[in-house]
């Protein structure tokens, strides 16, 4: 992907900004990262988020046949 | 497909519209038996779906055997145990008959029953006058203090209450209760607001047509004496209020949870009255000095009829003091426990608001699908109760839903659609 592209899928920062500064993580699913994280000083957001019906595919199946 | 969403999203419209409607009143007090005409002798109701005596757990046989002892069905617990192991005792749900009861839900012909009526829809719901605490039978108290105390709410305290409720026409509930929100009370583990307010409403009716002034001032002791004098009312008016809301062709919403100490069971707007169990959670919560989570027995009572019309767990944010009271982490928690239920949720309830919350509206209409979809269980504020008969209250704590009720619910519902 070049750097002139107009797709909103662009990383404008430089990627040594990345690693400039303090991290600051936005955690999705398992807490315990962000627990470690959140122990070292790391500013961290947990997003609590599971795979649909815990992952039970036939489940999933249903739930998408009843979903209004 | 196309017309099998349009079911579901009407059905569960209609269910959300039937729950904000409601229009709840305490109107009375009476024996059981005139609210329940098919109570009779050696038939026994209980908290949670449909169970033996061989199945019944401990404070729930202590229970039984106190309650059939208070009936005069047997000379003391351990023939009124005997009769119940022969088969003696008719049981069923309290749920079977408009009815709920706290813990271990005993309902029998004599005891008196306070009566709600949805004035929306034109039902009534039915509910035990609260004990107190420490000893009582809700928590499987079978003595003679217990005992005595049933005799004074039969003989004394529930006619006083029927003949003030009737010569003021009853009490409007939905105020009220919106009212103890915004005075810290969830109307599950914390009912001091509601119930204060409630006796202020009483308290003239009362000293009007009670003439015995030692009476009175022992009626009104009581009252005030019992933090949780409300939650039986509450729980009445959740029962009032789901009860038309069940079987709604379609509809994903939840109508009842409960649970008999065994088994915790749920009800589906769509399904009607099919019971859906797993095996009950023990509650995590704070102990009484002296006991510990060895002595406590799994989950029980209908009370989860408050949470079913968002209220106790999912109102945890109106109760910050509860949050720490129950073992449900830091009141500062509370508010997250509110918002995490409002993803199993289909809306908010816009005369039940959290100030906290920026007036925000209690989590209602528990959607099966909501749960399945995302493994987040209703949360239930309880007390918890000893695991031998006759001990009574040990602690209170939180406890969730089991996963599986809803889970075997959605499959029912797919099938009744024609969609499995």
């Amino acid at each position: 992907m070049s750097k002139t592209s107009k797709s909103p899928l662009v990383v404008k920062a430089k990627p040594a900004s990345l690693i400039q500064g303090s991290p600051r993580v936005v955690n999705v699913g398992l807490s315990g990262f962000a627990e470690a994280l959140a122990a070292q000083g790391v500013a961290v957001i947990q997003v609590d988020w599971s795979p649909p019906a815990r992952g039970d595919a036939d489940l999933a199946t249903l739930l998408s046949k009843l979903s209004d | 497909m196309s017309d099998i969403r349009q079911v579901l999203r009407e059905a569960n419209a209609e269910a959300v519209h039937r729950m904000l409607a409601a229009e709840p009143v305490l109107i009375d007090v009476v024996a059981a038996a005139d609210a329940i005409p098919e109570l009779g002798e050696g038939m026994i109701l209980h908290a949670g779906p449909p169970i033996s005596w061989e199945r019944m757990c401990g404070p729930m046989r202590g229970a039984v055997a106190g309650i059939a002892v208070f009936e005069g069905w047997a000379n003391d617990l351990d023939a009124a145990a005997a009769l119940a192991a022969r088969g003696a005792f008719q049981f069923r749900p309290n749920h079977d008959f408009a009815a709920v009861g706290p813990m271990t839900g005993m309902t029998t012909a004599s005891q008196p029953v306070m009566v709600v009526e949805n004035q929306a829809s034109g039902n009534r719901a039915f509910c035990t006058i609260n004990e107190g605490l420490g000893k009582v039978m809700r928590f499987g108290g079978n003595d003679a203090s217990v005992l005595t105390r049933l005799a004074w709410l039969r003989d004394v305290l529930g006619p006083a209450l029927g003949t003030a409720l009737r010569s003021i026409e009853g009490i409007e509930l939905k105020s009220l209760v919106a009212r103890g929100l915004t005075m810290g009370d969830e109307m599950h583990q914390r009912n001091v607001a509601c119930s204060s307010l409630l006796l202020r409403s009483l308290a003239a009716a009362l000293a009007n047509t009670c003439g015995d002034r030692a009476i009175l001032t022992t009626i009104l002791s009581f009252i005030a004496s019992n933090d949780q004098f409300f939650l039986n009312i509450a729980m009445a008016m959740g029962k009032a209020i789901t009860d038309p809301v069940r079987d709604i062709k379609g509809a994903s919403v939840v109508t009842a949870m409960s649970r008999n100490g065994t088994d915790f069971g749920i009800r589906v707007s769509g399904l009607g009255d099919e019971w859906f169990t797993a095996p009950v959670e023990m509650p995590d919560g704070l102990y009484f000095p002296g006991f510990s989570a060895v002595d406590a027995n799994p989950d029980m009572g209908d009370s989860t009829i408050v949470e079913t019309i968002g209220l106790g767990g999912f109102a945890m944010a109106a109760a910050p003091a509860v949050a720490g009271f129950v073992g449900a982490g830091a009141p500062s928690n509370a508010a997250h426990i509110t918002h995490t239920m409002r993803e199993i949720t289909l809306a908010e309830n816009p005369e039940w608001t959290i100030p906290a919350l920026d007036y925000q509206g209690v989590p209602t209409a528990i959607d099966i699908r909501r749960v399945v979809e995302t493994g987040i269980a209703p949360m239930i504020n309880t007390g918890i109760a000893h695991r031998e008969p006759g001990v009574g209250q040990v602690g209170a704590g939180v406890v969730r839903a089991p996963l599986a009720c809803f889970e075997s619910a959605l499959w029912a519902l797919g099938k009744r659609l024609g969609v499995t």
